[in-house]
């Protein structure tokens, strides 16, 4: 421990450098991330294959999602990760107003994102679309313009739709902790100039689900969209 | 910070807000098309045109976010063979498993034709 004759602040004893120390940082979060891309990249493997299987499944199960509600939140996180990049950008600046604003405003459009998720599902439960739910049964539906001999293929979908945006909104639902966390810590005045790898790293992985969705939107929402405006 | 800022290959440039502005007004021009394009079917005139578009658009949109709002454009080596090793994992993962399911007799797999 004597060999460290100066201490800087914010330096943990086992790194030489804050650029060291804050290098190693980003590497982790990196890591952690190629690993995510790695677990949804396998439903994005299932959603390729049973579209293979099943076009037409996916083409009237996506035309049962509404593309108003999936667009509005595909903006508000484009909006949210702008937002996320700003408050990323004063925390390098150790401006740590202006990261409280940024970061607040990040946390409610996440919010936004998951409160509009919840009226998705809850009208797509209402309609007893959530495939666990026995919509599947042909005596007892036949609803929503599906052809009887699609209703198998179109719960394929649902339960991938569901599978993949429910996995994504533990993630936005994660994310927003962390923001609560960073916001609290920002007040404490816990980060300076020379010291704000939470910020940094968090902002890496609010724009990783915000590319996530950016996948999920027209695979999801669009598939079947010109079926809905007449098929042009 | 200001100590590097004119090294573009590490370190982030003076003013990084006028490149922030720009990635966002380019998603939301991207997704704008991508739900303009979604309206017509593409399909009628080659099978998989329409996803094929949709997906483009989306890997420009994915780059955008990863190059600057994730800093990869400014980050180091290290960090961009990491960024680089994410997207060959992934591809072999697709790649390998969908053309073992496409040289195997019968495909698409029938559960039925639906």
């Amino acid at each position: 421990m004597a060999e460290h004759a100066t201490h800087i602040e914010g330096l943990a004893h086992h790194f030489v450098s804050m650029e060291q120390q804050k290098e190693a940082g980003m590497i982790g979060m990196w890591l952690f991330l190629v690993t995510e891309v790695m677990f949804f990249g396998g439903l994005f493997l299932a959603y390729t294959i049973y579209r293979t299987i099943y076009p037409e499944g996916f083409l009237y199960g996506s035309h049962l999602l509404n593309v108003t509600l999936g667009g509005t939140n595909t903006v508000v996180l484009i909006v949210s990760s702008l937002t996320m990049a700003m408050g990323v950008y004063y925390s390098q600046k150790g401006e740590p107003k202006k990261v409280m604003g940024f970061l607040t405003l990040t946390l409610i459009l996440g919010l936004v994102f998951l409160v509009i998720k919840y009226f998705e599902y809850a009208s797509k439960i209402h309609d007893k679309l959530f495939p666990a739910m026995g919509w599947y049964n042909p005596e007892t539906t036949g609803a929503h313009g599906v052809p009887l001999n699609l209703q198998q293929p179109v719960r394929v979908f649902l339960w991938i739709y569901f599978l993949m945006t429910g996995l994504h909104a533990v993630h936005m639902i994660v994310g927003a902790g962390i923001l609560i966390t960073l916001i609290l810590m920002t007040r404490k005045g816990k980060f300076t100039k020379n010291y704000n790898s939470p910020v940094e790293i968090s902002g890496l992985y609010w724009h990783f689900v915000d590319i996530v969705w950016i996948f999920l939107f027209p695979l999801l929402y669009l598939t079947g969209y010109h079926l809905s405006v007449g098929g042009h | 910070m200001a100590d590097h800022s004119h090294d573009n290959s590490h370190g982030h440039p003076e003013n990084p807000i006028k490149y922030y502005i720009g990635v966002f007004t380019l998603l939301l021009v991207m997704t704008g098309l991508t739900v303009f394009v979604a309206q017509y079917d593409l399909e009628k005139h080659w099978g998989p045109l329409n996803a094929i578009v949709a997906l483009s658009i989306a890997v420009i949109k994915a780059m955008a976010v990863i190059m600057i709002f994730m800093h990869v454009r400014w980050s180091s080596r290290l960090t961009q063979l990491i960024v680089v090793s994410a997207a060959f994992w992934l591809l072999i993962m697709l790649s390998f498993t969908i053309s073992d399911y496409f040289t195997r007799g019968g495909w698409p797999i029938g559960l039925g034709k639906y």
